[in-house]
């Protein structure tokens, strides 16, 4: 089984393969930015920042992938605004995700009992350090699990922009199919660069997990 | 703020933080005032708001073909919300069979469609099998990998029912078979309906796809509605289309609500006549 390698396809389908990894290791940066940002909105204590976080979520939770890669191609032009299709599509995931990586820390932090808080400035602790020594700790290693899925699935996620004139790995899939290569062979060297990137991430969470898990 | 909405984060708010706060609330106010009217002027600069780009959602004929485009959007739903729930069933009880090698192959069958980008398996399919009816390479797409999901979701569930309830139902003398249908899987899927539900938002969300594959659905309707009119009313099919999917995810998410608060009400009611 396998696509004949011949005149430069194994060199297409290295790009592609670094496309896509540059694609979604640019995007989970700036999702991760984008989240912890609205995640921060999200628990203020100001109800104006809290309402706009909320509502900003729920906004882009609920917009299918597609239509966003959609709207930044279609319609960034319309606004004089011209970026590459490349700088779009990393807009477009960071959005995206960013409002997911937001719901997922929220609900790290909200998984904090109340009482470590307490305890905390009971102890004459003051904000800075109850906050980063006593709740972001317990915070970040509750969000470690679902943190991961959703970079697992950022990975795959950032196919769709392949269909959108992003060179990467479902580019791939099209180019090689339009040769006219067997396409159950084309899919099984595409999955199996995907499924490469999917363990290589869930690895190193589950790496992190180890170091930072406790005995309760 | 209230001392009852208390949060890890924060103390309740003294005099002075009340100050703080609220003129964190003012400059925010202000800030997303500006970040909103920015988006419109420049949206009006543009010209976007002119009646001729908006025009074409006047006639009937457009506004058929998007009822049309949401109509085939909850069809391709319907149909991958029943076979992945179909699929799902069947992958977990897989999964958790007393027979290695139908383990094995569940296992490996859900985790590999688990991983898979939805996009190469539709185009995969459509250009092998569903040339002609992208609908069915849409369908078997989106089933396969949330079949997947919903398996994972409905296996937790199974595992998480309490061991003396298959004890039990053993000991009453009923069958593997009829253990798993008639007391595991619902039990499981009640416990897991607001996962079950959240995965069915995802699913309806990724029938989007079907524009790769020139499935007439909603988003490609938008953009055979915005590529063949005047002025080329990207802006304004965005506008329209995006809060008609919001408005079904909503609804289903508000479904998953009510179902999972009814559901709460009777385990409730239940328990206290047991008690």
């Amino acid at each position: 089984m396998g696509i004949p390698f011949e005149d430069g396809n194994f060199s297409l389908f290295v790009r592609g393969f670094l496309g896509t990894l540059e694609l979604s290791a640019l995007s989970a940066l700036f999702a991760l930015l984008l989240g912890i940002v609205l995640a921060a909105f999200r628990v203020s204590p100001v109800p104006v920042l809290r309402a706009f976080g909320t509502g900003w979520v729920m906004l882009f939770r609920n917009t299918p992938l597609t239509l966003m890669f959609f709207a930044v191609t279609f319609v960034l032009p319309r606004l004089d605004v011209h970026i590459s299709s490349f700088t779009a599509a990393v807009a477009a995931l960071s959005i995206y995700t960013g409002s997911f990586v937001c719901e997922v820390l929220r609900a790290g932090i909200n998984t904090v009992p109340l009482g470590q808080a307490e305890a905390a400035r009971s102890l004459g602790m003051g904000f800075g350090q109850t906050l980063s020594l006593v709740v972001l700790p317990q915070a970040a290693r509750a969000v470690l699990a679902p943190m991961g899925s959703v970079f697992i699935a950022l990975p795959r996620n950032s196919a769709v922009a392949g269909a959108f004139n992003v060179f990467e790995l479902f580019s791939v899939q099209k180019t090689l199919t339009e040769k006219g290569y067997a396409i159950f062979a084309i899919f099984f060297w595409v999955a199996l660069a995907y499924l490469v990137i999917s363990f290589s991430v869930g690895a190193v969470f589950s790496a992190l997990e180890r170091r930072t898990a406790v005995a309760r | 703020m209230s001392a009852r909405t208390a949060s890890v984060l924060y103390d309740v708010p003294g005099p002075r933080a009340r100050r703080r706060y609220l003129l964190a609330g003012v400059l925010g106010t202000l800030g997303i005032a500006a970040l909103f009217w920015w988006v419109v002027s420049t949206l009006a600069d543009q010209g976007q708001f002119d009646g001729s780009l908006w025009a074409p959602f006047e006639y009937n004929a457009v506004q058929q073909r998007i009822l049309d485009g949401v109509l085939a959007t909850l069809e391709v739903f319907g149909l991958s919300a029943a076979g992945s729930l179909l699929l799902g069933v069947l992958f977990a009880t897989g999964r958790l069979s007393d027979h290695r090698p139908v383990r094995a192959v569940s296992t490996a069958v859900v985790q590999f469609f688990r991983a898979m980008p939805l996009v190469i398996m539709i185009f995969a399919l459509y250009q092998a099998v569903f040339t002609a009816e992208p609908m069915w390479g849409l369908v078997v797409g989106l089933v396969l990998y949330n079949g997947a999901v919903q398996a994972e979701i409905i296996r937790s569930g199974i595992n998480a029912v309490p061991r003396g309830q298959a004890e039990a139902a053993y000991a009453l003398g009923l069958r593997k078979t009829q253990v798993m249908s008639l007391v595991l899987v619902p039990q499981a899927v009640r416990a897991m309906l607001p996962a079950i539900i959240g995965q069915l938002v995802v699913t309806l969300k990724d029938t989007s796809l079907g524009y790769i594959i020139t499935y007439s659905e909603l988003l490609y309707v938008g953009k055979l509605i915005a590529s063949n009119s005047d002025g080329y009313p990207y802006i304004p099919v965005v506008l329209v289309i995006t809060p008609i999917y919001i408005a079904l995810c909503l609804a289903l998410s508000g479904l998953a609500r009510w179902i999972e608060s009814r559901g709460r009400r009777g385990a409730n009611r239940r328990g206290a006549s047991a008690a």
